[in-house]
């Protein structure tokens, strides 16, 4: 009942005069970017953190997760007209959903999809509602040492188990923390890793990894082959509605993507793409005629797309709770929370619950909008796709200047800028993923301070981290998550080899 | 085979990072009263990382460290050349000309770069948006870009 009376107060501040609005820019924002190829709802969020200065926080966080929701309906959008997945938690909707619109099914495939997300997206956040008080309960024990200890299992976990490439994903990771501890150290006042340049004193901005990495990135790994720069639109003909047999077949497998999705979302590990794919072979498993399935099987659309709304909302758990972020785009989120000096954790519940349950409302709101904004305007959203990609990408360069000269007028930000966006094009080349970066420079820093806090409670004594149950566990599960994919990779191998 | 020898590159920069950070580490001075001190951490950063690059080193010379494979289709060297000039005109004429004329030349560069063939049209576009941008962000998010000679027009400079 507590849990709904604060719902109902954060309804209240969502639909104060002019946070609406945000909400609806937010959405609009986000499916425009979550259509457009290789921008994300972090590079998105990341551009728009100097509003972060000039509007009230609620606003700005109802903003911010409108776009992170919208961009999840966009990218499902370009994964089934363009089979270009624009994340890879849309990848496994590009398999079934591009197939149904190549057989001319794009329309159900669409609506399967932006309804699928609707539902799960709701599940998820009504997931959110009810979990996140518990959670906090739970978190309100935690000392710094378990705190470290549920930073490790996720940096672990999103960098290495849930990647293909696990020491790639580790290294990307090892920098970005690098990259957070440049600047003065807070506990002692020392510069770290400035290099004599007074400009670094306050660390790498957020901003400038992100959008160099995913802009600058993006562009450079875009202009170096020709291939990559040509994508073809399945027009969209026929009916958009779920015929009879559609709806039979989706509405269980949303219901199924949904209860996949939000509870591995909501585990401090993360990812968006293993429900996803757990969605499809449990879709697979189950269906009548499995035979459809890489044919265009309209189940195979519906369970992934609701698994990946619901994990979007279940991510928000550990972000709002713990004020551990397991997503590139909860990582900028919890940047833009410090930026108003606010630090998520289990206190902010209690101390900005307007601003939490705001929030949440918000989410309920930006569902309901989305499904109202993209069916209908399916037609507008893939129009976009027609902006010319030599206009699309000058424009991004440009608001990636905007989004870092903008800060500081400095051009050392600027040359930061593109000699991370450089690296960001390397890594693209040798298939590094980039988000752990991100993951790393947020959390990291504040990993650092929640291991010497601990530290110096047990007066320096390391073995704390293995004697408290509770870290003692994190740390064995990071390891599990560390280990069982490589012994599992050796198995197959092995039995390949043999057979 | 050249990917092979790309992937020990890849591996020794990332040991070559490693002991940067171990390098920079030793500079960081020490501080009597904490009892874990700002070196700390960046000291196990820097062993993480040099960790990770001897496993890679180990993954590239086993020829698992291969860079992204385009079946032959040529480094389209044109196009980057384009993008990266944008990036240095912009980088070098920002602070001189202003965000406004920087950020145009930019565009119009990175459009090139994409095959855009219609270089007078895209430098108006690209004019007209960094402008429109540049109004945007210092009016309504009160962004501040410095001064310049369009900026200055516009009322709106430093």
């Amino acid at each position: 009942m507590e849990t709904l009376a604060a719902l109902g107060q954060g309804f209240l501040v969502a639909l104060q005069p002019t946070n609406p609005m945000w909400g609806f820019v937010g959405v609009t924002l986000g499916t425009f970017v979550g259509v457009l190829p290789g921008l994300g709802p972090a590079l998105t969020i990341a551009l728009l953190l100097p509003i972060t200065y000039t509007v009230d926080a609620t606003a700005a966080f109802i903003l911010f997760v409108g776009i992170y929701y919208g961009a999840m309906y966009g990218g499902s959008t370009t994964s089934i007209l363009l089979n270009t997945p624009g994340e890879s938690a849309t990848i496994v909707t590009a398999l079934e959903g591009h197939r149904m619109a190549l057989a001319g099914r794009a329309g159900p495939a669409l609506a399967t999809a932006a309804i699928g997300s609707f539902v799960a997206g709701t599940i998820g956040t009504l997931g959110l509602t009810f979990l996140a008080p518990t959670v906090v309960e739970l978190a309100l024990a935690f000392g710094p040492a378990d705190y470290f200890s549920s930073m490790v299992l996720a940096f672990v976990t999103v960098s290495a188990t849930l990647g293909s490439r696990p020491l790639r994903g580790l290294a990307a990771l090892a920098f970005g923390i690098w990259l957070g501890l440049v600047g003065v150290d807070l506990q002692t006042g020392q510069a770290r890793f400035t290099f004599g340049l007074l400009e670094l004193l306050d660390g790498i901005n957020v901003i400038v990894v992100c959008v160099g990495l995913f802009a600058v990135g993006e562009t450079l790994w875009l202009a170096h082959r020709a291939s990559l720069r040509r994508a073809s639109i399945v027009p969209v003909r026929g009916s958009l509605w779920l015929s009879g047999e559609d709806w039979r077949r989706s509405w269980p497998a949303w219901l199924r993507g949904a209860l996949i999705g939000f509870p591995i979302g909501a585990l401090p590990a993360g990812g968006a793409e293993v429900p996803t794919f757990l969605s499809y072979w449990l879709e697979r498993r189950l269906a009548r005629r499995p035979q459809e399935f890489g044919r265009g099987a309209i189940e195979g659309v519906a369970g992934p797309e609701a698994a990946n709304n619901a994990s979007a909302a279940g991510v928000l758990v550990p972000m709002l709770t713990l004020g551990l972020p397991t997503s590139a785009t909860a990582a900028i989120v919890l940047s833009a929370f410090q930026g108003y000096g606010i630090n998520p954790g289990p206190l902010l519940m209690e101390s900005q619950p307007q601003l939490v349950w705001g929030l949440i409302a918000g989410l309920y709101i930006a569902n309901l909008l989305l499904l109202a904004l993209n069916l209908p305007l399916v037609g507008l959203w893939v129009r976009v796709r027609a902006i010319p990609q030599p206009l699309l990408y000058a424009g991004i360069l440009v608001f990636a200047t905007v989004g870092t000269y903008g800060i500081s007028q400095s051009p050392i930000d600027l040359v930061l800028l593109y000699a991370i966006g450089l690296l960001g094009f390397l890594m693209r080349l040798f298939d590094v993923p980039t988000a752990p970066v991100i993951i790393g420079t947020i959390p990291g820093p504040l990993a650092e301070q929640e291991l010497r806090r601990a530290l110096t409670i047990a007066k320096g004594d390391p073995t704390v981290l293995l004697t408290r149950p509770l870290s003692a566990t994190l740390l064995a599960l990071a390891l599990t998550a560390l280990l069982v994919p490589l012994l599992w990779r050796r198995l197959v191998r092995a039995g390949l080899r043999r057979g | 085979m050249p990917g092979r020898r790309a992937g020990i590159a890849f591996a020794l920069a990332i040991l070559a990072l490693a002991a940067l950070v171990a390098v920079e580490a030793t500079r960081i001075p020490h501080s009597a009263y904490a009892v874990v001190g700002p070196r700390f951490f960046p000291f196990a950063v820097a062993g993480l990382l040099g960790l990770l690059g001897l496993l890679l080193l180990l993954q590239a010379l086993a020829g698992g460290l291969l860079p992204a494979d385009f079946a032959g289709e040529p480094f389209d060297r044109r196009a980057v050349a384009w993008v990266g000039l944008g990036l240095f005109l912009n980088v070098a004429l920002i602070q001189s000309l202003g965000f406004v004329l920087a950020s145009s030349l930019l565009f119009l560069c990175v459009a090139r770069g994409f095959g855009s063939t219609r270089p007078i049209r895209h430098a108006a576009l690209g004019f007209l948006l960094a402008t429109l941008v540049f109004l945007g962000f210092s009016r309504l998010l009160g962004v501040r870009f410095g001064g310049g000679l369009v900026e200055g027009l516009l009322g709106a400079g430093a």
